[in-house]
Order: C-alpha cells, then sequence, then structure tokens
C-alpha cells in the first residue's frame, strides 16, 4: 500500500492481529482466481459476451398468493462476439422480472460480501419533479429502468470476480427453474442476521480505520447526492414553468396579429418561435433524467460500501469475541491450576459453599479448558487469516470502485455540461429567430 | 392643432434606468426629414446609446443634489435627456424636459403620502423661466389627468400608473411599488409633452410650474365626476364604420395585452423561483467536493459555472422587469383608457342625433334648435377629426413601443443563453485539456 498523504480513504493502519489461513471463499459458488484488469464483459471463456436488457414488456400474471397482478418482464439478450470477425452471435434470450434481479443480487452480497456489488436502479421512481410521475408503469419511468438495468449487468458482467459466478451466468441463460437453483445454494441461510450486524456495530472496539473511514464517506456521499438530486427535482420543476409560460405567447400573438396589418406577420411567427421554445423543454429535461440517474447509482452504491463495511466490523468483532473468550478461558486454566482464585466464577462460589472439589474433578476440568484452548487458539488463528484476507480482497475492490467512481463521476459532470450548452444552443436559436420576428413586425 | 402630424419611427428607450437600447434607429422606416441638425442630433443619439455612464449616473435618483446649481451629476444638456424620454416626435422639435424622481414621504396627523420632484426643462416663450422644480403627490397626478380628458375629451390621453395594486401588496408604500409608480408617471408626463396637443395644455403647464399648490382636493373629485357621467353607457346607433373598426380592434386589443401582461407576470416569477431554486444549486457541489479528493476541481468549476448561470439569470430577470413589463402594462392601461375615449365620443356623438331626433320628430320649440345641432356638429366633427389623427399616432407609438419591448426581451434571452453557453463551454474546454494532461502522461 502507498504511503499517501493523510487522506481517510486511505491512511494506513496495522492490523491488530497476525495473518493466517485462507480467504473466506465464496461458499458453493464457482469463484474462479482473480482476472488480471477489468476486462470488459469477459466471461470464463475467451470469447466477448455482449449483454443487453433490450425491451420491456408489460405482462399479467398470478402472484404467490394466486392474486392477479401487472407487473413488467425485461428481455436480456446475451450475444457472443467473435474476436476474429467482430460478428455477434445471439447465444441467450430471455425475459426476467425486477425482483428476479433482486434475488440475484441478494445471492451476489451473501457470497461476496468482500465485493462492493453494484446496486440496482430504483424500485420507485423518487426525487421526481411534477411533470414526472411517479409511477412504475409509467412508459418513461420503465424505459430508464431499462437501462438501468442493464447497466447494472454490464457492471456485474466487467468486474473481474464477479462475471465468473455460476449463478450469474445462469440468470443470463437457464430461463426456467433459475429461482429454484439459487435458493438451493441456501444463501439466505448464510446471509449474517440484520441484528448481528448491528450488533457488532456498535459493540466493535478495533475496526480497521480505513473502514470506518469509509463508512463515514460512504455516509457523506450519500447525503450529498440525495440533497443535490432533490434540489435538481426542484430546479428542473421550475425551468419547465419558465419554458411551459412562454407558449402562452404562441397563443396570443396568434389572435392579436389577426386584428394587426402591419405588425401581423412578425407577430405570427413569433408565436411559432414562442411554441417550439415552449416544447423544447421537454426533450431537455428527458436527458437531465439520465443525468439524474447515473447520479442515482452511485447514491445506491453508497449502500453497497456500507454493506462492505458492516461485514468488515462483523467479522472484526466476532474475532475479538472469540479473542476474549480465549482470554478468559486461559485465566481460567492458569487458576486452576496455580489454586489461586482471582476472578470471581460461579464455580468458585459453589466450591467455596460446597467444599473444595477433588483433585481428580479439577484434573479434568483443566484438560477440558486446555482442549478448548486449543481449539480456540486454531480458531483465531483462522479467523484472524480470514480477516486479513477480507481486508485485503475489500480494500482491493475498493480502490478498483473508487477509479471506476472518479471516472464515472466525472463524466456524468462533464456530459451535464454538454447538456447545458445544447440546450444554450437551442434557446439562442429560438431567440435569434423571434427577435427578427419582432424587429420585421 | 389637430392636424396630421407625421410619425416618425424614432428609437425609444424603454425606462430612465439603462434602457436596453439594442436597436439602431434604423429598426424600422427610415427617419423623416433630414435637415442637417436632426441628422446631427440622429448621431449624438446614437453614441449617447452606447455610453452607459450618462444613462447610469441619470436613473438615480440623486437625493442628495441641490438644485439651485448645475451640479456635475444632473445633465445639463437636451441632448443626454433625449434617452430618458420616450421619443415620439422629430429630436429637433423637443423643447420640454421634465424628470420625475426624488419620492419623499410625508407625515401629517391626517394621513401619510408621498411626493415626487418634478424638473422642468424648457426653452418655450410661454413658460417665465427656463427651469422649475415641484413637488408633487400621486392626487395632483389624477387632478392634472382629468382636467386633459375634459379639455380634449376625444384625444387619447396617456394612462396614469393605478392607485395600488391590491394583489400582493402589503405596505402601500413599498420600495419596489414607488419606484415603478415613479417611473410610470415620469412617462406619463413625458408622453403628455410629446403630444402635439397636449403639450401645450394650460393646466399641464400649471402642474409643472406652480409652486403655490393648494393640493386638488375639490377639484380631482370633479375630474372623476366629469368621467363617471362621460361613462354612462348610452346606445350608439349612428357610429360611423371607421369607428366600429375602432372599437372592434380596442376591445380585441385589450384582451390580448390583458393575456400578455399577465403571461409576461407569470414569466417573472416562474423566473424569479427558478433563480431561488438555483441559488441552492452550486453550493452543494462545493459541499460535495470536499469529501471527494479526486473531483475537487471538477466540482468546484461546476458549482462556479451554476453561479454564473444564476447571476445571468438574475440580469435576465431585471432586463424584463425594466424592458417589457412596465411598457406591457403601460399599454394594458391604455387600453381601458381608449375604452374610456371611444364612449366620450359615442357620448357627444349622442348629444347630436339626440338633438337631431328632436328636431326630426318633435317640432317643439324648434326655434333655436337648428343653431344648437349647427354647433353640435361642428363638435362632433372636431371630435372624431381629433380622435381619427390621434388614433393613428397612438398605433403607430404602440406598434413601435411593442415591438421594442419584446425585442428588447429577445435580447436579454440571447444575451442570458450566450453567457451560459460561455460559461459551461469554457468549463468543458478545460476539463478536455486536463484530460489531455493527464492522458499524454499515462503509460499506453
Amino acid at each position: 500500500m502507498e504511503q499517501a498523504p493523510p487522506d481517510p480513504e486511505r491512511q494506513l493502519q496495522p492490523a491488530p492481529l497476525e495473518p493466517l489461513g485462507s480467504p473466506d471463499a465464496g461458499l458453493g459458488a464457482a469463484v474462479g482466481k482473480e482476472a488480471e484488469g477489468a476486462g470488459e464483459e469477459s466471461s470464463g471463456v475467451d470469447t466477448k459476451i455482449e449483454i443487453s436488457v433490450s425491451e420491456a414488456e408489460k405482462r399479467t400474471g398470478r402472484n404467490a398468493m394466486n392474486m392477479q397482478e401487472t407487473y413488467t418482464a425485461y428481455l436480456i439478450e446475451t450475444r457472443s462476439v467473435e474476436h476474429t470477425d467482430g460478428q455477434s452471435v445471439l447465444t441467450d434470450s430471455l425475459w426476467r422480472r425486477y425482483s428476479e434481479f433482486e434475488l440475484l443480487r441478494s445471492y451476489l452480497l451473501v457470497y461476496y460480501p468482500h465485493i462492493v456489488v453494484p446496486p440496482l436502479p430504483e424500485k420507485r421512481a423518487e426525487f421526481v419533479w411534477h411533470k414526472l410521475s411517479a409511477d412504475n408503469m409509467d412508459p418513461d419511468f420503465v424505459e430508464r429502468r431499462r437501462i438501468g438495468l442493464e447497466n447494472f449487468l454490464l457492471r456485474i458482467a466487467s468486474h473481474p470476480i464477479l462475471c465468473r459466478d455460476k449463478i450469474f451466468y445462469l440468470f443470463l441463460t437457464q430461463e426456467g427453474n433459475w429461482k429454484e437453483t439459487v435458493n438451493e445454494t441456501g444463501f439466505q441461510l448464510k446471509a449474517d442476521s440484520r441484528l448481528k450486524a448491528l450488533n457488532a456495530t456498535f459493540r466493535v472496539k478495533n475496526p480497521d480505520k480505513r473502514f470506518t473511514d469509509l463508512k463515514h464517506y460512504s455516509d457523506e456521499l450519500q447525503s450529498v447526492i440525495s440533497h443535490l438530486l432533490r434540489v435538481r427535482a426542484r430546479v428542473a420543476d421550475r425551468l419547465y414553468g419558465v419554458y411551459k409560460v412562454h407558449g402562452n405567447y404562441g397563443r396570443v400573438f396568434s389572435e392579436w396579429s389577426a386584428i394587426e396589418k402591419e405588425m401581423g406577420d412578425g407577430l405570427q411567427s413569433a408565436g411559432h418561435h414562442m411554441d417550439v421554445y415552449a416544447s423544447s423543454i421537454d426533450d431537455i429535461l428527458e436527458d437531465e433524467e439520465h443525468y439524474a440517474d447515473q447520479l442515482k447509482e452511485y447514491l445506491f452504491y453508497a449502500e453497497a460500501l456500507r454493506a462492505v463495511c458492516r461485514k468488515h466490523e462483523l467479522m472484526q468483532y466476532d474475532l475479538e469475541m472469540a479473542a476474549q473468550d480465549l482470554a478468559s478461558k486461559k485465566q481460567q486454566c492458569e487458576e486452576l491450576v496455580t489454586g489461586t482464585v482471582r476472578t470471581f466464577s460461579l464455580k468458585g462460589m459453589t466450591t467455596k459453599l460446597f467444599g473444595q472439589e477433588t483433585p481428580e474433578q479439577r484434573e479434568a476440568r483443566i484438560k477440558v479448558l486446555e482442549e478448548q484452548i486449543n481449539e480456540g487458539e486454531q480458531q483465531l488463528k483462522s479467523k484472524n487469516l480470514e480477516g486479513r484476507e477480507f481486508v485485503k480482497n475489500a480494500w482491493a475492490d475498493i480502490e478498483r470502485f473508487k477509479e471506476q467512481k472518479n471516472r464515472d463521476l466525472k463524466e456524468a459532470l462533464i456530459s451535464y455540461a454538454v447538456m447545458q450548452i445544447s440546450m444554450c444552443k437551442k434557446g439562442i436559436q429560438v431567440w435569434t429567430n423571434a427577435k427578427e420576428c419582432f424587429s420585421k413586425m | 392643432m389637430e392636424g396630421e402630424r407625421r410619425a416618425s419611427q424614432a428609437p425609444s428607450s424603454g425606462l430612465p434606468a439603462g434602457g436596453a437600447n439594442g436597436e439602431s434607429p434604423g429598426g424600422g422606416a427610415p427617419f423623416p426629414g433630414s435637415s442637417g441638425s436632426s441628422a446631427l442630433l440622429q448621431a449624438e443619439v446614437l453614441d449617447l446609446d452606447e455610453d452607459e455612464d450618462d444613462l447610469e449616473v441619470f436613473s438615480k435618483d440623486a437625493s442628495l443634489m441641490d438644485m439651485n446649481s448645475f451640479s456635475p451629476m444632473m445633465p445639463t444638456s437636451p441632448l443626454s435627456m433625449i434617452n430618458q424620454i420616450k421619443f415620439e416626435d422629430e429630436p429637433d422639435l423637443k423643447d420640454l424636459f421634465i424628470t420625475v424622481d426624488e419620492p419623499e414621504s410625508h407625515v401629517t396627523t391626517i394621513e401619510t403620502f408621498i411626493t415626487y420632484r418634478i424638473i422642468t426643462k424648457t426653452s418655450r416663450g410661454e413658460f417665465d423661466s427656463s427651469e422649475f422644480e415641484v413637488r408633487r403627490r400621486y392626487q395632483d397626478f389624477l387632478w392634472l389627468k382629468g382636467k386633459l380628458e375634459e379639455a380634449h375629451p376625444t384625444l387619447i390621453i396617456p394612462p396614469l400608473p393605478e392607485k395600488f395594486i391590491v394583489k400582493g401588496m402589503v405596505e402601500r408604500f413599498n420600495d419596489d411599488f414607488i419606484e415603478t409608480r415613479r417611473k410610470a408617471l415620469h412617462k406619463f408626463l413625458n408622453r403628455i409633452a410629446d403630444h402635439p396637443t397636449l403639450t401645450f395644455n394650460e393646466d399641464f403647464k400649471i402642474f409643472l410650474t406652480a409652486q403655490a399648490w393648494q393640493g386638488p382636493g375639490l377639484l380631482s373629485r370633479m375630474g372623476q365626476t366629469v368621467r363617471a357621467v362621460a361613462s354612462s353607457m348610452r346606445g350608439v346607433k349612428n357610429r360611423p364604420e371607421e369607428f366600429m373598426e375602432m372599437n372592434n380592434f380596442i376591445e380585441l386589443f385589450s384582451q390580448k395585452i390583458n393575456l400578455i401582461d399577465k403571461i409576461s407576470q407569470r414569466i417573472y416569477k416562474e423566473e424569479r423561483e427558478y433563480f431561488d431554486e438555483m441559488k441552492e444549486y452550486g453550493p452543494i457541489h462545493i459541499l460535495w467536493s470536499a469529501s471527494e479528493e479526486d473531483l475537487v476541481d471538477t466540482l468546484k468549476d461546476v458549482a462556479s459555472c451554476i453561479d454564473r448561470c444564476c447571476k445571468a439569470t438574475e440580469k435576465r430577470m431585471s432586463g424584463l422587469s425594466e424592458a417589457l413589463l412596465p411598457v406591457v402594462h403601460e399599454y394594458v392601461l391604455y387600453s381601458e383608457m381608449l375604452m374610456g375615449v371611444m364612449k366620450r365620443r359615442d357620448q357627444i356623438q349622442a348629444e347630436l342625433d339626440s338633438k337631431v331626433e328632436v328636431l326630426t320628430y318633435k317640432k317643439a320649440d324648434t326655434d333655436l334648435l337648428p343653431e344648437e345641432i349647427g354647433k353640435l356638429e361642428d363638435k362632433v366633427e372636431c371630435a372624431n377629426n381629433a380622435l381619427k389623427a390621434d388614433w393613428e399616432r397612438w398605433k403607430q407609438n404602440m406598434q413601435n413601443d411593442i415591438k421594442l419591448a419584446f425585442t428588447d426581451m429577445a435580447e436579454e434571452n440571447i444575451h442570458y443563453y450566450e453567457q451560459c453557453l460561455a460559461t459551461w463551454e469554457s468549463f468543458l474546454t478545460s476539463q478536455t485539456n486536463l484530460h489531455l494532461e493527464e492522458a499524454s502522461e499515462d503509460k499506453p
């Protein structure tokens, strides 16, 4: 790790315990070794694959409670591209609904706790400005969600580790029974309980400072992006108002031109330009919505970051508890061996009350404890190793994530500027035309 | 006196406060006449258009000035005042210059009111001096208007700003209201000064010059009574064709201009709300930059772009409120005015018609009637001619004013978008340059 200047995200902190043991590999999942660099959409095989969510369709069906429901299904198409001639062949195509995407993500979260798992696009429309409907069935929302789901799959496919996951592969290829396959992995059982995680967060004593800082960062990121999206929505609302009111000029100018002899033509054509101006805002704001979606992705990524931090805290807490437990057992053993009772224990009390135990009894107890201590030491060693592996791997992915984030956000901000420029150019054009009409009046 | 006056298409600045004179005088028809002096004046007018300082200085409420001396702040040459005053006639005939400024609050036991200082400069012989300074309150303007309407019932008298605007007004005398009113009063007096007939009205002269001013009180109320009578409805059977057309036009125009007034006010309101939200938008990016080491510069640059666009919006708003809104609103008031004029004309005609009826059908006491009728016929003819001439003049001015106001609005918008475009383009360039620098440093 580099010796960077003080930076909350990268500060070096030696781990408290010694490294040993094997990494917490995916349990039962087909995990290959880390690929070098994030190859674009590379699968376990050498040909590239292209993934697209190409269509969205409204469907009706019956849900688990046999009630009729409406939902949207998305068509996922996978193509393999030959290196040599660049031709693409459709290899798989199937329909999935949003809940299946959620299932995939939940699975990935359990089996890859050290990875910053890409987030899904929002389930319900939030940060809407008034004209946009918050209705999930609204075609614009569905369209944006389609793009978001495609983006989600592409992110996984371009992740060096996640792209090799078998369940992910099946998601793209196994139409029927995929859900059963996922559930058969039993991942739900392996998921850490929310309560346990919360408990760990409060009680852990020595988490790696980098993770603590990362948590703070993700909180800040979430807060600032939410704020930005809220204000952006309000600004969009106002801008919409300004443009649309100008449309009224079009109507009135047109009516007025009927009674004006000299001014008539100028008024009429100026009015037309006012209409053009008013209607131009729809496309402008539609584009801006895509920008907002880019920001939203990183808003949701904040939660993914926090998930990794939580896992670390949990592991660390586990480790601390195990160490504590071991220490207390050692102490007990020592006391038994030396005969001194330094700590209060129930056994000690009962001994005092009911008389000393026999030497044989004591020996037995010491033996048990020594076994437990041995076991405990082994476990501690392996937990330690797990912890260090986790930190190493997680941190590697976090670095990868940071690079991605910086690239993406910068690109998004630049695209925002490009949108503004386009809006300004349109504005100049319309008003120049209008001015010409006015000056001819 | 009431003959035809050539309407000129001279440039007219909207209002005192640095009016956006984007269009050259050549925008419409060429200048009528080209005597040597008027051409010279035209050139100087153009120069002054570009000289911001004169306009700025002149629009300030120069409340600390001593009026007895010609202080440097006060433009002394009539030429510099040309841009202040709406240009309606040929420049070389202008000999009366009026400004309205310095609103002052007066508190008495009975009431609180505002007076405005009115400065008149003139070279006319009939005025005793070349410069006058008086103080008048709104009531006094009402009196003047009433007198003018009495004396010239079928001339188009310029409108006065409203007594008060009920909607959204908490106090009667908030600063914006006073400033808007001051500008409108300034315009009112100058329009009268530019009117070929009204400018020579005796009451107008008294208004501008009388120091010992009783306060109209009774008189203004009388003026209103005259108007009240005039507005009583009388069926007009024999309205001539051209006045029918005029009436139709006025009705439609009134509808449209009212709508445009509402639309324009609404646009201003929306722009203001947009501005308020934008003010918050930029700073969030600065906040964000505090937690992003690699994006600090980009985020800060975005924030500064947004702030600059914000300022441009503010400028656009103020341009709107200075160039477009007052003009449109004045014509809303004008349209009401015009309806009054039509009614008065109709009434004069009605007088004649009823007398003619008496003569035709009643045959009683008809000795004096022919003479009376003769007088009334003259009266009607005079009234109609006056109105016709003034109508043409008014229409011409209206077209110029509206054209200019909307052209200004278009200018403001173009300028706004150009500024924003420049801001974002320079951001983009700086980002691309950075990117190229970084790319050249990276290993392939």
